[in-house]
């Protein structure tokens, strides 16, 4: 029988060469990385600074002091040409705001109302909705905006011959024009009004769990907080003598004057990104009221919760665990495409810092400037979700 | 016994007419309940509002082979701008007399991608197929041999110039997209960070920053008297945003791979490159194939943002089409063409992705 060799530790190599230790070589391997990133990035930095020294432009933001010198259409806060371009971009980052929140609700209701018909037992209904989600998902957004954006400036006449779908309201190729109420100093009373309802809302809520808690009864907490804030402004205005004064547009000249126009750029971005998303938005709320299984629903109704309750108690918060995250992630693309307001002429951010960028021809500023804006939206929205997530995270065992 | 065998036949009841046929189907998919019968009377009254007139506008009063004079005085849809400028829309500057070249180009990519669809084509010799294909296609697009003249890329637009940049770019960037995905999966602090950097940082932004960055933030980074043409700008633009999108969808595979895959691997003794070659890789990119069709559909859609620096792919065709004096004011018409060819294409791309979903689902 052959003899078994062991080897001795004197005969085992005293160190590991480097190039066998994992844990050295990652760390040589970050090292180089790190460097080739570094040298990569010396040599942009260098050449951009040549390029710039030959070009003669200053660098810095300096010239966010300037006078912009341009106009922008519908601000949101006053400005004028004669404002510096800090302002003008102010503004621009207001407007995009602006579309995006509107956008964000518009987008949610039409959302969810496509998503709850896909899923509805009428067949004509969810074939309907079902076309709708295929063909706008399908057409490239920029492409939607031309469109809606075309139809106001050919297919609406002009506003000697607006059309007129409902009293009041006026389409034509100025935009849309409808009438409000007249200003009355009693409508900053109703907003607060408002807002107490709903801080009223909020503490019936409380208290209402709190009743529940202790007795079991059931405290109409939601109905009442519904009437509280909806009285509330209703009996200051009524107090106030119920003011019904009307801004109604009427047909000047060659124009509207009086009551409020919205123009076609912004109807046909706000158009574009709500059909546009709210087709995303209803794939994801089919989705996820799908992920619901039946038996939750059965053993709800077994339990004797009345229907209402069913969705409110036991549909909603499974849904809604699997629906939120991809509805932000969609709320920020609606966002995030909003700056395609570019292609046909609505100021948001990226156009105006595109109109800066072409008259300073500080294209690094604008660019990062554009970069950080938008970073800044979705940084804060992965903050939320975050923090969602950690509330609706399932405590298992 | 006997009396169970001798049983008369019971003869089989028929079912009520009413749950049968096409009035069974109205019955039970229309009018079940009263409030869905009052439904769906009311989208078809809805229905027959809007429809009316749109079909009046688009077939009956419509125009379809005409002089664009003759468009000026009807009501409906002037369709003739389509057949009148097609050679424009679709090659764009293209040399004329050179145009079956794209043509050609376009049928050989359109023959490819359908050659790779079935699934039972992916082999190796797929890879040599498709890099064959590409070096025609190029030669034919760029010429130079054979008698061609040379086309520059800055000629090359309309629809070959959509396919190109959505194709190259799904094309390039899935590696790197891959391997953005491995760094990001990395126990190495310094890579893991640069790509997490990365990928959100892109994530964030819209293309069209990146665009910008393209066309006018990027000449400023090359050293003196270097130039790089617009359109391969654009594609590095294009290329470095799907990157970012890819990596995601990679890493999901990479995370839905159990541990005991790499555990298994590293009990064989094989190091980090051979475990992600031979064992992680080939599974994780096969759960991400029909997400990656997914991005591959945005990455087309999202090519027609070039418009905005200029660059012509068949969108921006379309609209140099209808600044043309003669042609101006049939948007409409031009644009639901267009919308219609973007349709078709990503209907069939997401048709796919779903068959894909079903066949590759080899699981429980």
């Amino acid at each position: 029988m052959k003899k078994l060799t062991v080897a001795t530790p004197a005969e085992l190599p005293q160190a590991v060469p480097f190039w066998r230790d994992p844990a050295k070589r990652g760390v040589l391997f970050q090292i180089v990385v790190l460097l080739s990133a570094l040298s990569v990035g010396y040599v942009l930095f260098s050449n951009t600074q040549a390029n710039l020294e030959r070009q003669s432009i200053a660098t810095g933001f300096g010239f966010l002091q300037n006078e912009a010198g341009f106009e922008i259409a519908e601000p949101v806060i006053e400005y004028s040409a004669a404002d510096s371009y800090s302002r003008a971009l102010t503004v621009g980052a207001l407007n995009t705001l602006k579309v995006s929140f509107i956008g964000i609700l518009l987008t949610l209701l039409l959302g969810v109302i496509v998503g709850i018909s896909r899923l509805s037992h009428n067949w004509l209904v969810s074939r309907l909705a079902g076309m709708f989600i295929e063909v706008m998902q399908n057409i490239p957004i920029l492409l939607q905006l031309f469109f809606w954006y075309s139809i106001f400036y050919e297919a609406f006449p002009a506003p000697r011959q607006a059309l007129n779908p409902l009293p009041g309201i006026f389409l034509c190729n100025r935009g849309l024009i409808f009438g409000i109420p007249a200003e009355h100093p009693v409508h900053s009373s109703m907003l607060i009004a408002l807002l107490v309802g709903i801080v009223g809302w909020w503490l019936l809520v409380r208290q209402g769990h709190k009743i529940q808690d202790r007795s079991g009864r059931i405290f109409p907490m939601h109905r009442l907080g519904m009437a509280l804030s909806l009285l509330l402004p209703m009996a200051v205005w009524l107090v106030a003598g119920a003011p019904l004064g009307m801004d109604v547009p009427e047909l000047r000249g060659f124009n509207f004057s009086g009551g409020m126009t919205v123009s076609p750029e912004f109807s046909a971005l706000l158009l574009g990104l709500v059909l546009y998303t709210s087709a995303f938005v209803a794939e994801i709320v089919r989705a996820g009221i799908q992920s619901v299984s039946r038996g939750q629903v059965e053993a709800a109704k077994a339990v004797g919760l009345r229907p209402g309750q069913v969705l409110r108690l036991v549909i909603l918060p499974q849904a809604l665990r699997v629906i939120i995250p991809p509805l932000t992630s969609q709320m920020l693309n609606l966002t995030k495409n909003s700056s395609l307001a570019i292609a046909i002429g609505y100021s948001d951010f990226v156009s105006v810092a595109n109109t800066t960028i072409n008259q300073t021809g500080q294209a690094i500023e604008g660019v990062a400037l554009i970069m950080v804006v938008y970073l800044c939206f979705s940084l804060s929205t992965s903050v939320f979700m975050n923090w969602y997530n950690k509330k609706m995270a399932l405590v298992e065992r | 016994m006997s009396d169970l065998m001798t049983n008369p036949p019971i003869e089989q009841m028929k079912p009520p007419r009413r749950t049968v046929g096409v009035t069974g189907w109205l019955r039970e998919n229309l009018f079940n309940t009263w409030f869905n019968s009052v439904l769906t009377l009311l989208t078809l009254y809805g229905i027959w509002l809007l429809f009316v007139p749109l079909v009046r506008w688009a077939f009956v009063d419509s125009l379809w082979f005409s002089s664009a004079e003759a468009c000026r005085d009807i009501e409906g849809a002037c369709w003739s701008i389509i057949p009148a400028n097609v050679s424009f829309i679709f090659f764009g500057f293209f040399p004329d007399g050179q145009q079956w070249r794209p043509l050609l180009t376009m049928l050989l990519l359109f023959a490819l991608v359908f050659y790779s669809k079935d699934s039972k084509h992916w082999k190796r010799s797929l890879v040599i197929y498709w890099t064959l294909g590409l070096i025609v296609m190029a030669t034919l697009m760029y010429g130079g041999v054979f008698g061609m003249p040379v086309v520059e890329t800055a000629q090359w637009s309309g629809f070959p110039l959509t396919l190109m940049l959505s194709l190259f770019g799904m094309v390039f960037a899935y590696p790197l997209g891959v391997l953005l995905a491995l760094g990001r999966r990395s126990r190495l602090p310094a890579i893991k960070s640069l790509c997490v950097v990365y990928i959100e940082l892109i994530r964030g932004v819209p293309l069209i920053s990146l665009l910008f960055m393209s066309s006018v933030m990027f000449p400023l980074f090359l050293p003196e008297g270097v130039t790089i043409d617009k359109v391969l700008r654009a594609q590095a633009a294009i290329i470095l945003f799907t990157a970012a999108y890819i990596a995601e969808v990679v890493r999901g595979g990479l995370q839905a791979i159990p541990r005991g895959q790499y555990e298994a691997a590293d009990s064989l003794g094989l190091g980090y490159g051979k475990t992600m070659r031979l064992i992680i890789l080939p599974q994780a990119l096969k759960i991400v194939i029909p997400p990656s069709v997914g991005i591959l559909i945005s990455a087309f859609k999202d090519t027609s943002l070039v418009v905005i620096i200029a660059l012509y792919d068949v969108l921006k065709t379309t609209q140099v089409t209808l600044s043309n004096p003669q042609w101006m004011g049939f948007s409409r018409e031009a644009y639901l063409f267009l919308a219609l060819l973007y349709f078709i294409c990503c209907y069939l791309m997401s048709s796919y992705s779903r068959k894909l979903e079903k066949d590759l689902h080899t699981g429980h």
